[in-house]
């Protein structure tokens, strides 16, 4: 019997650290590194093979594919690693799902106390984590995000998105396609990048169609895509015929729309391919033009202290629309208008 | 702004959506009780209910069967509640630990899984809609109850099925009777061993249900984590329904119904913070534990590992 015991004890902890490499298993467990796939091999391997490539590792709160916002920051680095040359050149390692603080905490020591050249800590709820192990590692750079706030540290990069621009553009075109003058929002958490997002929205589709009613439903979860579900179908029960909403979560919301054939409007990555029939557009961040200043600021020597905004106008946010849904042209030309206009400054969105 | 709330759409929404979040606790929170009544205490369930959810989706992606899709789910729901009947039947290990430890286990497992077979989220058409004839045109009711998805039909009719099992069969006096006196159980001759490991397996396998009734029934997605507490609830649902069936479905309702209601408060713009509104199902169902679990009293057995003392 004891032998038995002995061998489930040793099972537990081999489930316990397939556990971890997924998602986070207990406050102490180590985090595991997943070393990103290499996209293709460098062209010319030949010339300067001595140089070291620039390291990052991150850490995100959610999975790299999660059509959302952790998936904007892999999808970045991957396209920052073909353009610098592959990973002989710019080398990458994540951690995500962490969406416990403790372990992401744990990850951003580990890997300052590796040497890598630049940590990205991307999620705002790892702030004060970053406030803490930045001073420790003077000589390592941070970056976190999204927020504008360096703590005043000269190795950590702030970073965030405009939002609301894009969402703005949304509401606009949401507000020229609704027939029941009734939109419904999903939302996680009221604030930071979700709240920008929905209060930009609220302010194009305002702006479009004052007589437009938009319904805001926060869910109080990340993760919650049975209850963004749910809070999908009483929009549309409560007779919304177009809907958006951001983060994780939203998978839910979006099949749902689907079966009822109400339109989809997203944010942060990509979502057509969950449902091409009912996608309009979405915002999506390309944070590599951020990513590319930071490691020329690195390599010149500054460590942090600055923070960067993705927007329209700098093409760190852009507008991608699925080519299988029609748009009528006279929505589409709006749209245009007002991505143009905001990039140039003449439309200015008021937040509350 | 109070008053939009009571009226004929609004309710039927509210009433409507409850009764689709309480499918998946159901499924749950009933195999859970057959656990406990038996002395057993599985937090595994929300490991359970991921893998299950996992392998639903997945077989359904690739066989455009649903059905083998639930029969996968309670495959996999069974497998991982008879690793938990060994642990804590034959080797009589803590149950809370090893419940964890499998929740974690199907945590990782689950993602592991979706990460190297599925890469990324998609979609499957789940189950559809049935509407149960002439009962589904009864004004209001037949909206609520008689318009929806197959294995929600089948989550209700479990609950009265689990009530009747418990309650008024021989296998349903032998569970209970393990669950409170073992040692009066085994010198009688029932196996507290195997009434154990059925009804930790049964456990698994409707937890392999309740996850797959969200991931091809309600959500028809799959993504890590999707289960997101739900398992946990369930198992707080069973003390919340005084390890009765009917009790179990009474929280499930009245935690799903208050969800529904949150929802529509914010949808109607009633100046509640969102904060406020997402705390309510939680507070209200910390309210009525405390007032009723002081009234019953637990499976004399439960969470206590059973040896004959020789």
């Amino acid at each position: 019997m004891k032998k038995i015991a002995s061998m489930i004890t040793l099972l537990m902890l081999v489930a316990l650290a397939v556990s971890a490499c997924g998602t986070p298993a207990q406050p102490t467990a180590a985090p595991v590194a997943t070393e990103a796939p290499a996209t293709e091999a460098p062209a010319a391997a030949t010339e300067a093979p001595a140089a070291t490539p620039f390291r990052v590792a991150v850490v995100m709160p959610s999975a790299i594919n999660d059509l959302a916002f952790s998936q904007s920051m892999y999808d970045a680095l991957i396209r920052v690693q073909t353009e610098m040359g592959g990973p002989d050149k710019f080398d990458f390692v994540y951690s995500d799902n962490m969406f416990v603080v403790d372990d992401a905490a744990a990850a951003i020591r580990d890997y300052a106390s590796q040497g890598f050249d630049l940590i990205i800590a991307h999620g705002s709820q790892y702030g004060s984590s970053l406030q803490e192990i930045a001073p420790d590692f003077p000589k390592t750079s941070f970056a976190w995000g999204t927020t504008v706030d360096t703590f005043g540290e000269p190795n950590i990069f702030a970073y965030e998105a405009a939002s609301q621009e894009g969402g703005y553009v949304n509401g606009v075109m949401a507000a020229s396609l609704t027939k029941s003058d009734v939109i419904g929002v999903v939302g996680p958490i009221e604030t930071g990048d979700a709240k920008l997002y929905v209060d930009g929205f609220k302010a194009g589709v305002a702006a479009t169609n004052p007589n437009v009613t938009v319904n805001v439903n926060y869910i109080g979860s990340f993760s919650d895509v049975a209850l963004a579900s749910e809070a999908a179908t009483t929009h549309i029960s409560a007779g919304a015929d177009v809907l958006t909403g951001t983060a994780q979560m939203v998978v839910g919301a979006i099949g749902k729309a689907k079966d009822s054939n109400v339109l989809w409007f997203g944010t942060q990555s990509n979502q057509t391919s969950l449902a091409p029939s009912i996608v309009v557009a979405n915002q999506v961040y390309h944070w590599e033009g951020v990513l590319k200043q930071m490691i020329s600021k690195i390599q010149a020597g500054t460590l942090g202290g600055e923070s960067f905004t993705i927007n329209l106008q700098n093409g760190g946010e852009v507008m991608e629309f699925n080519p299988d849904y029609a748009i009528p042209a006279d929505v589409k030309a709006l749209a245009d208008t007002t991505i143009k206009g905001i990039s140039d400054g003449t439309i200015t969105i008021t937040l509350p | 702004m109070i008053s939009e709330l009571f009226t004929v759409t609004v309710l039927i929404g509210i009433l409507s959506s409850g009764v689709r979040l309480a499918t998946p606790y159901l499924y749950a929170a009933i195999g859970e009780t057959f656990g406990q009544r038996s002395g057993v205490l599985n937090l595994g369930v929300e490991g359970q209910m991921l893998l299950g959810a996992f392998a639903a989706f997945y077989v359904a992606m690739n066989t455009g069967n649903l059905w083998l899709g639930v029969l996968a789910a309670m495959f996999v729901g069974a497998l991982m509640g008879l690793a938990m009947a060994f642990v804590t039947v034959n080797l009589q290990a803590q149950q809370g630990i090893s419940g964890i430890g499998f929740y974690l286990f199907g945590l990782g497992m689950s993602d592991l899984l979706f990460q190297k077979l599925m890469g990324t989220v998609h979609t499957v058409e789940g189950f559809p809609k049935i509407a149960i004839p002439i009962l589904s045109k009864i004004p209001g009711l037949g909206e609520i109850l008689f318009d929806q998805n197959i294995l929600v039909y089948g989550a209700f009719l479990l609950v009265l099925l689990a009530g009747f099992v418990l309650n008024k069969t021989n296998l349903g006096l032998m569970i209970r009777s393990v669950g409170e006196n073992p040692d009066a159980a085994d010198s009688l001759g029932v196996s507290v061993a195997r009434v154990r490991y059925f009804t930790i397996i049964l456990g698994g396998t409707l937890s392999g249900v309740a996850g797959a009734s969200l991931s091809i029934a309600l959500l028809n997605v799959f993504q890590q984590n999707m289960t997101s507490g739900l398992g946990f609830i369930a198992v707080a649902l069973v003390y919340f329904g005084a390890w009765r069936p009917l009790g179990v479905l009474g929280g499930a309702l009245l935690f799903s119904l208050v969800n529904s209601l949150q929802l529509w408060i914010q949808v109607l713009g009633i100046p509640i913070p969102s904060e406020i509104a997402v705390m309510m199902p939680y507070v209200l169902t910390i309210l009525v534990l405390v007032v009723t679990v002081s009234r019953v009293r637990s499976p004399s057995a439960l969470t206590k590992p059973f040896g004959r003392e020789e």
